[in-house]
């Protein structure tokens, strides 16, 4: 398995092994992720983290990632700073960055833009969201999350809940899900559903998939994954607050859940999971974003080669 | 008294079977006039076949590699190109959809890069013959329609 040079743009660029492989990596990560053991494995190496939309998590992690392994960062948080604003194309700016770094993580707001700069760049290129399409690396840090928390990934029964439709999360999870074998269910309310393509991708692939609208039926779910239904997708503001009231997860909706359930959030949430469970073993979500670290120092070793 | 409405034509290249009405869309798709200056270019439209109506493009003195020709299987799945040295037809074959579309559709997602102002030509990848089903290399968006597509 070789990963040295490669774009991380999708996670349907990755088979079920490669997968497992960068999850081992990243396991082997965790006590430098979390300051225990010092490393200076990326030490000499260049990151450029060209971030031209908001993000906390994506780009602080990276950041730390590359940062705990010895290695250098560069880049910037807001286009406004940089020649963007003087009407460079982002082609240009790519191969700008490109002749400063030795990888490039970017985030941008138009779908395709990491595709687009992969074509351009002769350094790696990792996408940390394009628009509303990919988002491999949190994608990569759930599965690793699911296996941390449960063990393993397959034979988990996993619940997706709320936007599922535009939530771009949630689309390559639901796949990365099936590559694992996982059964799902799809809770969303009506308006939001999972796209038809898909539900039927993962079917093909050969899962089971439920389809439902309220959180009334968590006894057999091992993992509830909660997205953030967002008020701008709602033309009437009352629907949207009925919408959302009747997604959200507390401590008394979990009265009647498998009590072994594993919570998790991609963040930022609003309000759909109530700060009252932040301290129940089941909140695994701050532990999920713990973990984008050592999964982003994972990707960012192999493909530079360091680690094979 | 013998009519003729479009003559035939000694050496070229006809294109035939074309869906009547999409003619001038092909010579758009295939960017002729621009790239063939010298070649006489004669158009049929609405013309009676034996399995009803259909659209020809002639043009003379101009062998078209079947492959630059392919592009239109995207508004006219069932067409032939007939390859004609004096008067006789030496090769004939059907369109087929290429594997990949370059700088023909346009993307149906607003916000894909590819509709920006950066320096890349539209590209699709062909997912299915038939139906025909293709999706954007970059935002990875099908179409619905693709001939309103069309650039």
């Amino acid at each position: 398995m070789n990963f040295k040079g490669r774009d991380v743009i999708s996670i349907k660029d990755f088979s079920r092994e490669e997968i497992l492989h960068i999850l081992d990596v990243a396991q082997k990560m965790i006590p430098i992720a979390e300051g225990k053991e010092k490393s200076d494995l990326l030490h000499g190496y260049i990151m450029a983290s060209l971030f031209f939309e908001p993000s906390t998590r994506t780009r602080l992690s990276f950041e730390t990632a590359m940062k705990r392994l010895g290695g250098n960062v560069i880049g910037f948080a807001r286009p406004g700073t940089t020649s963007m604003k003087k009407g460079e194309t982002l082609a240009d700016t790519i191969r700008t960055a490109e002749s400063y770094c030795d990888v490039i993580v970017m985030r941008h707001p138009q779908e395709g833009s990491a595709r687009m700069a992969a074509d351009f760049a002769t350094v790696p290129i990792i996408n940390g969201g394009d628009g509303a399409g990919h988002h491999p690396t949190q994608c990569l840090l759930d599965l690793f999350t699911i296996k941390r928390e449960k063990g393993k990934i397959e034979g988990n029964k996993v619940a997706l809940v709320g936007d599922l439709k535009y939530g771009r999360t949630v689309h390559s999870l639901a796949y990365a899900l099936a590559l694992f074998g996982v059964d799902m269910k799809f809770i969303s309310p009506p308006e939001l559903q999972m796209p038809k393509e898909v539900v039927e991708e993962c079917m093909e692939m050969g899962v089971s998939i439920n389809i439902e609208d309220s959180l009334n039926n968590l006894k057999d779910v091992d993992v509830l994954y909660v997205t953030r239904i967002q008020k701008e997708r709602f033309p009437d503001p009352e629907e949207y607050k009925k919408v959302a009231g009747s997604y959200k997860i507390d401590r008394n909706l979990l009265k009647n859940a498998n009590k072994n359930i594993t919570i998790m959030h991609p963040l930022p949430r609003v309000d759909e999971i109530s700060p009252d469970l932040d301290s129940t073993p089941n909140a695994a979500y701050f532990r999920q974003t713990f973990n984008g670290v050592p999964v982003r120092m994972a990707l960012l070793s192999l493909v530079l080669g360091v680690v094979k | 008294m013998k009519e003729l409405r479009v003559q035939p034509i000694k050496d070229g290249t006809v294109i035939d079977h074309i869906p009547p009405g999409n003619a001038l869309k092909v010579l758009h798709i295939l960017g002729m006039g621009l790239t063939l200056p010298d070649s006489v270019i004669s158009i049929a439209i609405n013309v009676r076949g034996k399995r009803g109506k259909k659209d020809i493009v002639k043009i003379e003195n101009r062998e078209l590699d079947p492959r630059e020709v392919d592009k239109i299987a995207l508004i006219a799945p069932n067409a032939t190109i007939n390859i004609i040295r004096n008067y006789e037809v030496v090769e004939k074959r059907r369109v087929e959809v290429p594997d990949e579309i370059v700088g023909i559709v346009k993307c149906s997602n607003p916000n894909c890069i590819s509709n920006g102002k950066e320096p890349v030509e539209t590209k699709f990848i062909v997912k299915s013959r038939n139906p025909l089903k293709i999706k954007c290399y970059y935002c990875e968006r099908e179409p619905e329609d693709i001939s309103s597509q069309i650039i």
